[in-house]
């Protein structure tokens, strides 16, 4: 058999392989760079690294070809496509994970260090783990790991066949378990929600590629497009299909946080350092669901018949779980925790959606482009209110139970201010950029004929609304009690992040018009 | 001049003055007489605004189109009607005097800005949500007002405040989730018909499938009904009046509640004839067990403001009856009693805020035999009532006519009921009048009582009860210029529409023919109104 050498499409990939570039050189300075010299180098180099890439995918989608319909090619013998949707993603989770840097970057609030642990191989509460606090130990390698993540979540949201999804899966997946144990307080709390999420992540993991295995043993292929043809062709074996499918449907919402896989959410993002979850929140989320429409959508699309009613359940409940459950949290990233998986049962309204632009009205909403502008809309949210909750703080480092937020609009009405505008864009209120994602998932929904799905959206929007509001209401119409946390200076660093959060989810809400022009113009999937 | 975007103008100038009084403190003017001037000006946009009105006309006048979202099919689009312009006047009366009597109320509250900046806000949002032309411009903004709503209601008012703040917010937000599901079914609708598009002149058009249009109905019908309040969704009135300051009730009942019964005669009306038509018996009815037992429930209440509020109640299941008996009275009579109620009501609350900051208590049980030491108070409250509950002579007795001619033409039952309602006024205003202002005066020795007990009773805000221990000796016991002259417009208003209401049916009277066209395309009006008669 002759070996021919794989065609790989660097003038369209680079942006991922810079990405993934950088995160190696961020090895080769934590090994060869001087301790002090480090968290400069470290943060330059993946601050830049990032911002080039974010830059190379602007370049990347201006020059995207036409092809059916669509724009984009399958590069790289077919494993990656890089199509209009795919190059929104990768905007999303570079624009975000940018912001997930600066977060990282944080290091007035701990006092000149970082908020990750001095030395995460010292056990808590030994004389090792004093040691390396006394002598303001900062691990830098998160950096690297963040870029690796970044280059997993890339990869996973333009995978064009399975394996190509299983390894960006592994590759976004392990370096997020690492960086939710490095909390440097609470950090049995922290090392817990890293235990919790790899065990079960890797159990997920085990199920989507027995899936995985299951859908190649139907089709004979691991590409995409010929997964999508035996479908079309009605291909033997068709329960070998659906089980496929069902594992596979596991594993994605595990990462995604659907009922009933959500069960690691709130211990992880109340256990990791609040800069992880914030980074995690919002990017994991963005390539999740990046690589759920693709498959669903793209390979799956055929057999729309039999996934869609087990998205419907699955939306419902997730849904309807989380906002109960948010109701009765008394802790904020617990609670922001629970509103993140009723966000995921939302997305999932959208994807159920209408998917192509053939199936409906000119000018229409597509359900990629709803899911793509509620990501939007949601991280922007979320990155900033992990953001706040990094500020607010008492002796013990962050204050993230409900008494240390009572009345705070009263002492720190600005930051009070900013952190109830993100609630109220989670809760979907209008001229917030929450509520064109909530209209744009309900309507691609409605037009598919889910009406029921969307009476429970409305249903759980209801109670979410309820628990943001009460919120809101502890921040501004209650009294400061003793417990009152103070809201810490940060530096720019963190209060950009802000910024722009503040500013996404107003501009996102008054005129969306040019970003939605955006999505329309990336246009569909290719195959 | 006939470029100027008025309708624009006219609710960006008190946002403008929002902004200028929360940032005042800066500039040493108090916020106070910044608000006061904003307000004005807004009332001289509306003015002019109402001179470029074509009264015969019953379509849209002054529009602007501007696409918003155009993959939603959304626009910028403003216009005016009779039924936007007579609710546009009502809110720029209303504003400035509100603004004036609580004048003092935020005297020494570090958060006198605040209020007023919030109130101003509230004016601009509700002028918008009159003048919208477009069905998510319309619903963003109706969402939008609850923000000033929230906290004015939260951030001034009495101890149970936050609690009736979330209340209030519930409520309306569930209602507005309910309404989102309706809009984006009308997308959906619109979409499948052709272009997706928020237009109302475009939806009106629309030929819509029975089904969906009466599912889409009943969501825009019940967060309207909500909004209005109307029985069964009514409960968060009471708690609400209660605990805002009365100069947040008028805002809230007075102007923000009348979108709910506007909504129902511009969308339920305007753009679902048929489904308007089919759900009249199961409206009717609920409009006249709100009449009923608003007046009832308004009857046994101890509190004033409690009172006040349900027989608002009372008055929206008129103006609610009035819109769907589908006649040219009913509807006239509709519009014409949402603006009488809300100089009559707005009346009776600030009344009955300057008779609690005299008392320090706003139970009628603790209240008796005011009319000795303030006549002139206890005089204009006399007369407010009367006008609430429909005396002749006085605005709300023509609007109640013309509802209850469109009831009876209706069915006769219908009418009967709400006949009743005007009789449960006339116990619940003069037994609440007899009780507060008749009888033996016990004014110092109430007033010891509440400095005693009031912090521990719960129903009286500890800052009221201060403001009593500061202010009996003070403070005259009748009404100073102030105060009357706040109230005189209102009282002028209830006199003169009550004489003349001509003015105000000319305005409505073409829009609601245009309305009631599509509902009953054949037959039109049943009875021909003297109005109608002279055209």
């Amino acid at each position: 058999m002759e070996f021919t050498k794989p065609t790989i499409e660097y003038a369209d990939l680079w942006p991922l392989i810079l990405v993934l570039g950088v995160a190696c050189a961020g090895v080769l300075v934590e090994a060869f760079a001087p301790r002090k010299a480090r968290y400069l180098a470290q943060t330059l180099l993946a601050g830049v690294g990032l911002a080039a890439a974010l830059a190379g995918t602007v370049l990347v989608g201006t020059r995207l070809d036409a092809v059916e319909g669509a724009r984009g090619l399958i590069a790289a013998e077919g494993a990656i496509a890089v199509d209009g949707p795919g190059v929104v993603l990768w905007g999303l989770v570079l624009f975000f994970a940018l912001g997930g840097v600066m977060l990282f970057a944080e290091r007035r609030l701990e006092g000149g260090v970082s908020v990750f642990a001095g030395q995460a191989a010292a056990l808590p509460g030994t004389d090792a783990e004093r040691q390396a606090e006394g002598r303001g130990l900062d691990h830098t390698e998160v950096y690297p790991l963040l870029m690796f993540a970044v280059g997993g979540m890339m990869l996973f949201s333009v995978a064009n066949d399975l394996l190509m999804l299983f390894v960006a899966l592994e590759v976004l997946s392990l370096p997020l378990y690492l960086l939710c144990g490095l909390a440097r307080r609470r950090r049995l709390l922290s090392q817990e929600a890293a235990l919790k999420y790899f065990l079960l992540g890797a159990f997920s993991s085990g199920f989507f590629l027995y899936g995985l295995a299951l859908v190649y043993g139907y089709a004979g292929s691991m590409d995409f497009a010929t997964i999508s043809d035996a479908i079309g062709n009605d291909a033997a074996n068709h329960d070998l299909l659906l089980l496929g499918m069902g594992l596979m449907a596991v594993g994605l919402f595990f990462k995604v946080g659907a009922v009933p896989f959500h069960a690691w959410t709130p211990d992880v993002y109340q256990g990791a350092p609040t800069a992880v979850t914030g980074f995690m929140a919002a990017c994991t989320k963005i390539a999740a669901f990046g690589a759920i429409l693709r498959l669903f959508h793209v390979a799956f699309g055929p057999d729309r018949w039999s996934w869609q009613p087990t998205l419907w359940v699955v939306a419902i409940l997730t849904m309807l779980l989380g906002s109960a459950l948010a109701v009765v949290q008394t802790d904020v990233k617990r609670m922001l925790a629970y509103s993140a998986i009723a966000h995921t049962g939302f997305l999932l309204t959208g994807v159920l959606g209408v998917q192509t632009a053939t199936d409906l009205g000119s000018g229409e909403v597509t359900s990629v482009q709803a899911v793509l502008v509620y990501l939007a809309a949601y991280s922007f949210a979320t990155l900033g209110a992990f953001a706040v909750v990094t500020l607010v703080r008492d002796a013990g480092g962050e204050a993230s139970r409900f008494a240390s937020w009572t009345g705070l609009g009263k002492r720190s009405p600005l930051v009070a201010a900013v952190f109830a505008l993100f609630l109220l864009s989670m809760a979907g209120i209008p001229l917030t950029a929450g509520f064109i994602g909530k209209w744009a998932v309900f309507t691609v929904a409605l037009s598919a004929d889910a009406w029921p799905v969307v009476a429970v959206a409305i249903v759980s929007s209801i109670i979410a609304v309820f628990f943001y509001v009460r919120f809101i209401l502890l921040l501004f119409f209650t009294e400061p009690t003793t417990t009152t946390a103070a809201v810490n200076r940060p530096s720019p660093l963190t209060a950009v992040v802000v910024a722009v959060a503040v500013l996404g989810t107003v501009g996102l809400g008054v005129a969306p018009d040019p970003v939605l022009d955006l999505l329309a113009d990336a246009g569909s999937f290719i195959r | 001049m006939n470029d100027v975007p008025w309708l624009t103008v006219l609710w960006v100038v008190p946002l403008l003055g929002a902004l200028a009084t929360a940032f005042s403190g800066r500039t040493g003017i108090p916020a106070r007489t910044v608000a006061v001037a904003a307000s004005l000006v807004t009332l001289a946009v509306g003015a002019v605004t109402a001179t470029r009105f074509d009264q015969g006309e019953g379509g849209w006048q002054l529009t602007e189109t501007h696409t918003w979202i155009s993959a939603f099919g959304a626009h910028y689009a403003l216009g005016l009607d009779g039924l936007g312009l007579l609710m546009v006047l009502l809110t720029v009366v209303l504003v400035p005097v509100v603004l004036v009597a609580a004048w003092r109320d935020t005297e020494d509250d570090r958060n006198g800005a605040a209020f007023f900046a919030w109130a101003l806000a509230l004016e601009s949002l509700s002028l918008l949500v009159f003048t919208a032309a477009d069905v998510l411009l319309f619903y963003v903004v109706f969402e939008a007002t609850l923000i000033p709503a929230y906290f004015l209601i939260g951030g001034f008012g009495r101890a149970g405040r936050a609690r009736a703040a979330l209340k209030f917010l519930m409520y309306q937000l569930g209602g507005g989730l309910v309404l989102l599901g309706a809009v984006i079914g009308l997308y959906v609708v619109s979409a499948r018909a052709g272009e997706p598009t928020y237009l109302v002149t475009e939806l009106a058009g629309l030929d819509m499938p029975t089904e969906a249009g009466r599912w889409i109905f009943a969501g825009f019908f019940l967060a309207f009904a909500v909004k209005a309040p109307l029985f069964p969704v009514h409960t968060w009135l009471a708690d609400t009046t209660e605990n805002a300051t009365p100069p947040t009730s008028v805002l809230l009942v007075c102007i923000l509640d009348k979108i709910g019964t506007f909504g129902m005669l511009r969308f339920c009306l305007g753009l679902f004839p048929e489904a308007s038509e089919w759900a009249t018996p199961v409206v009717v009815v609920l409009a006249l067990i709100s009449i009923v037992y608003g007046a009832f429930l308004a009857i046994g209440q101890d509190d004033l403001l409690r009172l006040i509020g349900l027989t608002s109640l009372s008055h929206f299941g008129f103006i609610v009856l009035g819109i769907f008996a589908l006649t040219q009275e009913g509807g006239s009579g509709a519009v014409l009693y949402m603006v009488n109620h809300g100089i009559a009501t707005a009346a009776l609350f600030l009344l009955a805020g300057f008779l609690i900051r005299r008392r320090g208590t706003s139970l009628i049980s603790e209240l008796s035999g005011m009319e000795k030491g303030a006549p002139v108070l206890a005089g204009l409250f006399l007369v407010a009532g009367l006008a609430t509950a429909g005396l002749p002579g006085l605005s709300q007795f023509v609007s109640e006519i013309l509802v209850l001619i469109g009831a009876f033409d209706y069915h006769w039952l219908a009418g009967a009921v709400a006949v009743t309602g005007i009789v449960l006024a006339a116990i619940y205003v003069l037994w609440a009048y007899q009780r507060i202002f008749t009888g033996p005066a016990r004014a110092e020795q109430a007033a010891g009582e509440r400095l005693d007990d009031g912090v521990g009773s719960g129903t009286t805000a500890p800052s009221a009860t201060e403001a009593v221990a500061t202010r009996t000796a003070a403070a005259p016991a009748d009404l100073d210029r102030r105060e009357v002259g706040v109230l005189a417009p209102l009282m002028l208003a209830l006199v003169l529409f009550g004489f003349v209401p001509g003015p105000l049916l000319e305005v409505a009277n073409p829009t609601v023919e245009m309305l009631l066209e599509q509902v009953t395309p054949d037959d039109g009006p049943t009875v021909a109104s003297p109005e109608e008669a002279g055209h």
